[in-house]
């Protein structure tokens, strides 16, 4: 406790010392900011339009800045750090290439909703236009994927700039905004006062919902005997999990969790059907198409959650509940809409929510689906399968990890053999798919989570993608534990050429990737490999003691697929169940 | 497919344009015609679009836009009474033979000549899409030289409520 009382007191003083006006340069009045808005990791990397920034953190004792090795590393990792905690990530970037490498993590923050605040450097005012050396329109570039972005035209604007962009990313349907500063306005010099206030006249999202809708949704618990509940990323990002467990526990609904909602909902409880849509349980997609009430809170329909949209839950009245009126009724048509915040929401639905009395005939059909339709593989004691994998890293971390993936088979697998009980404990590009998103993402969940166990599973071809990274976790000591599924192909890529393209497999065939307990070691991590189940358990409980980074390199078997799967342009309930049937 | 005229009221900041013609573009949402200028307030512009869509559609386009930080309001003009003007400069072929039939035409349009050349007249005409379609067909054959419309800019009649 003394420890914990002088670190705020030290805060408190930071703050004070910080907040008082001066006259500083653009540069310093960016740190300062940042600092003021509770940012207490950056992860970037340095060039000539960001060199007065950087210049400003030389010997800044208050200032932690993380280098990593590529600016789409910075991105991730900044995304990994804002998932995991809920606070805004940051990262910064150099002009022209250092901005434009930041292009596919802004896009995958976008898609996934996540809050980010994106800085970037420019060439000098009197430059822009010109194509000078190193430019680049970057805030042209990603207008379709930032929620909302500047580019700052003085200095004086600065820190009125950068509170509102961090107002933007964390309020509302979160999202990444991006500040793209010239170089002469990080040199130049004015007085600094912190803003407090935000006065954005264009921008009030709707917290509070129409008590009206929220009472008509309780009607319709009532009347209905097939209720289902689908939730997703949003639940997470508005911190309403418990509003959620209330809510089900109150009506005794059936629910199921979209890819980005794992862990927004206990996966121990009765009611917890699974994660529906392309790779989700046959019980989740099965009660979706069946259910006379579906009610989503704080997911957007995503096709690989609905399939074919004219076949989706036909029978259902629909509920939808998110905070960005665009999403409602974009894909599916809507009953009843419900305009808010999830949790303020969930905080009103929950006192006047009752029993969902006329579902007791579904609740038992929808229970004994799942006992009866489990996630299902053909496990060997020859080769090492992917699914066992995962379900041993669940129980060696007593599922307590925070577990971020890359994108692909290996991703599917963890979503489907990990189950979540907490939220921000699962990581993963959702909406863009993103590959290389896993391993930095990794790191940034690490920075903002010292004391947990992040484990990040890994394909072999998404880790190739930004590896370099290492580096920084062998630095900084960052003990992040890197999981490679080493199948040595493209694994979904395979899947689909295997059963959409008729075994014509093309350029999927990843020989030539690197020995991955040697590029480990290279950086100076700790490296394993595993071929079989004992070798397996052996190194990653070696891994896990190890106090700081290490790479398991899991050789698994090369033609496994991930089962259930529905085809592209099917209704959900056209599962191909796969080799354990 | 219907079409709705829409007034997009927004922050006077460079690159609102592009953020509004941009979330047209990615989102496969039509633009007929857009124009912009500034509005009775001051800071802010006024754009109005003409798109083509069903009632879906607009709904989206309405939601998609308020997602702008910089859009202030959006109004469906055409749900109601308006007023909708386009301005056209039509520079015609014309021959002092031809000139008194141009004149007619002009005349009949309550349109006006504005320039005149050795061998053409610049004719300026105001007034809803449809009524310098016509004015441009009835010009036609006396041979269009150059042709610049402005696109549609409205308001609603009288006292609707936005």
């Amino acid at each position: 406790m003394a420890t914990q009382s002088a670190t705020l007191k030290s805060k408190e003083e930071l703050i004070e010392r910080l907040s008082k006006p001066e006259v500083i340069s653009g540069s310093e009045i960016l740190l300062r900011s940042l600092l003021l808005e509770d940012v207490d990791c950056v992860f970037g990397y340095p060039g000539g339009a960001v060199l007065y920034i950087y210049d400003a953190m030389h010997g800044n004792p208050d200032f932690n800045h993380l280098l990593t090795r590529h600016e789409q590393g910075a991105i991730h990792a900044a995304d990994g750090y804002a998932r995991a905690s809920g606070k805004v990530g940051v990262c910064i970037a150099t002009s022209g290439p250092g901005a434009t490498n930041l292009v596919t993590g802004i896009a995958t923050a976008y898609m996934d909703s996540v809050p980010m605040v994106v800085i970037t450097g420019n060439v000098m005012s009197t430059l822009i236009g010109t194509d000078a050396f190193q430019e680049a329109d970057i805030t042209g570039i990603t207008m379709p994927i930032t929620k909302h972005s500047y580019l700052v035209r003085q200095v004086e604007d600065l820190p009125r700039i950068i509170h509102e962009a961090f107002h933007i990313a964390n309020t509302g349907r979160k999202g990444p905004v991006l500040i793209d500063i010239p170089k002469d306005v990080s040199a130049a010099k004015t007085l600094f006062k912190p803003v407090k206030e935000v006065s954005l006249r264009g921008y009030n999202p709707t917290v509070n919902p129409n008590k009206l809708q929220v009472d008509k949704m309780i009607k319709a618990i009532a009347e209905a005997k097939q209720p289902l509940i689908l939730a997703g990323g949003g639940v997470v990002y508005s911190g309403a999990h418990e509003e959620l467990l209330e809510f089900v526990t109150k009506t005794q609904i059936p629910i199921t969790t979209t890819l980005l909602g794992l862990g927004g909902f206990p996966s121990g409880n009765d009611l917890w059907i699974g994660m529906p849509g392309m790779h989700g349980t046959y019980t989740a997609n099965m009660s979706i198409q069946t259910a006379d009430l579906l009610i989503n809170i704080g997911a957007r329909f995503d096709d690989r959650v609905t399939g074919k949209l004219s076949g989706f839950a036909p029978n259902a009245k629909i509920v939808h509940i998110d905070i960005d009126p665009a999403e409602i009724g974009k894909n599916v048509p809507t009953d009843i809409p419900i305009v808010g915040d999830v949790k303020t929401v969930l905080t009103l639905a929950n006192k006047l929510a009752v029993r969902a009395d006329q579902a007791d005939e579904w609740r038992a059909s929808v229970q004994q689906s799942k006992a009866q339709y489990p996630f299902k593989y053909i496990d060997s004691d020859v080769e090492l399968k992917p699914q066992w994998v995962v379900e041993m890293i669940h129980e060696t971390t007593g599922g307590d990890a925070i577990v971020t993936t890359d994108v692909g088979q290996h991703q599917m697998w963890a979503a489907q053999y990990y189950p979540f009980n907490k939220p921000r404990s699962w990581v993963t590009s959702g909406g863009l798919g993103t590959m290389g998103f896993g391993f930095p993402s990794a790191i940034g969940a690490q920075m903002a989570n010292p004391d947990r166990v992040v484990v990040s599973i890994n394909g072999d071809g998404g880790m190739q993608m930004c590896a370099q990274e290492l580096a920084i976790c062998a630095i900084n000591n960052i003990p992040v534990k890197v999981v490679i599924l080493n199948n040595q192909v493209l694994g979904m890529v395979r899947q689909w050429q295997e059963l959409i393209h008729e075994n014509r497999f093309s350029h999927i065939d990843l020989a030539g990737s690197p020995d991955f307990v040697k590029l480990a070691e290279a950086y100076g991590v700790k490296g394993f490999r595993a071929s079989n189940k004992e070798e397996a358990r052996t190194a990653w409980e070696e891994a896990l003691r190890h106090p700081g980074p290490a790479v398991v390199e899991f050789v698994v078997r090369r033609d496994e697929n991930v089962y259930p799967m529905v085809a592209q342009g099917r209704t959900i309930d056209q599962m191909i169940m796969g080799d354990a049937e | 497919m219907k079409k709705h005229t829409i007034a997009v009221i927004v922050n006077d900041q460079p690159g609102v344009l592009q953020r509004v013609s941009g979330l047209f573009g990615r989102r496969g949402f039509n633009i007929e015609s857009i124009t912009v200028g500034t509005s009775e307030e001051q800071g802010l512009s006024r754009m109005v679009i003409v798109t083509t869509g069903d009632d879906h559609t607009l709904e989206q386009i309405t939601k998609q836009l308020y997602k702008l930080i910089d859009v202030i309001k959006v109004v469906d003009l055409s749900a109601n009474a308006m007023v909708a003007r386009e301005l056209a400069l039509i520079k015609v072929h014309a021959e002092p033979a031809s000139r008194p039939e141009i004149l007619g035409v002009v005349e009949t349009f309550r349109a006006a000549v504005v320039d005149i050349g050795t061998q053409s007249l610049m004719v300026q005409v105001v007034g809803d899409t449809e009524k310098i379609d016509a004015m441009i067909e009835l010009l036609k054959p006396y041979g269009i030289r150059e042709l610049s419309r402005t696109g549609v800019t409205a308001l609603n009649r009288g006292n609707v409520k936005q």
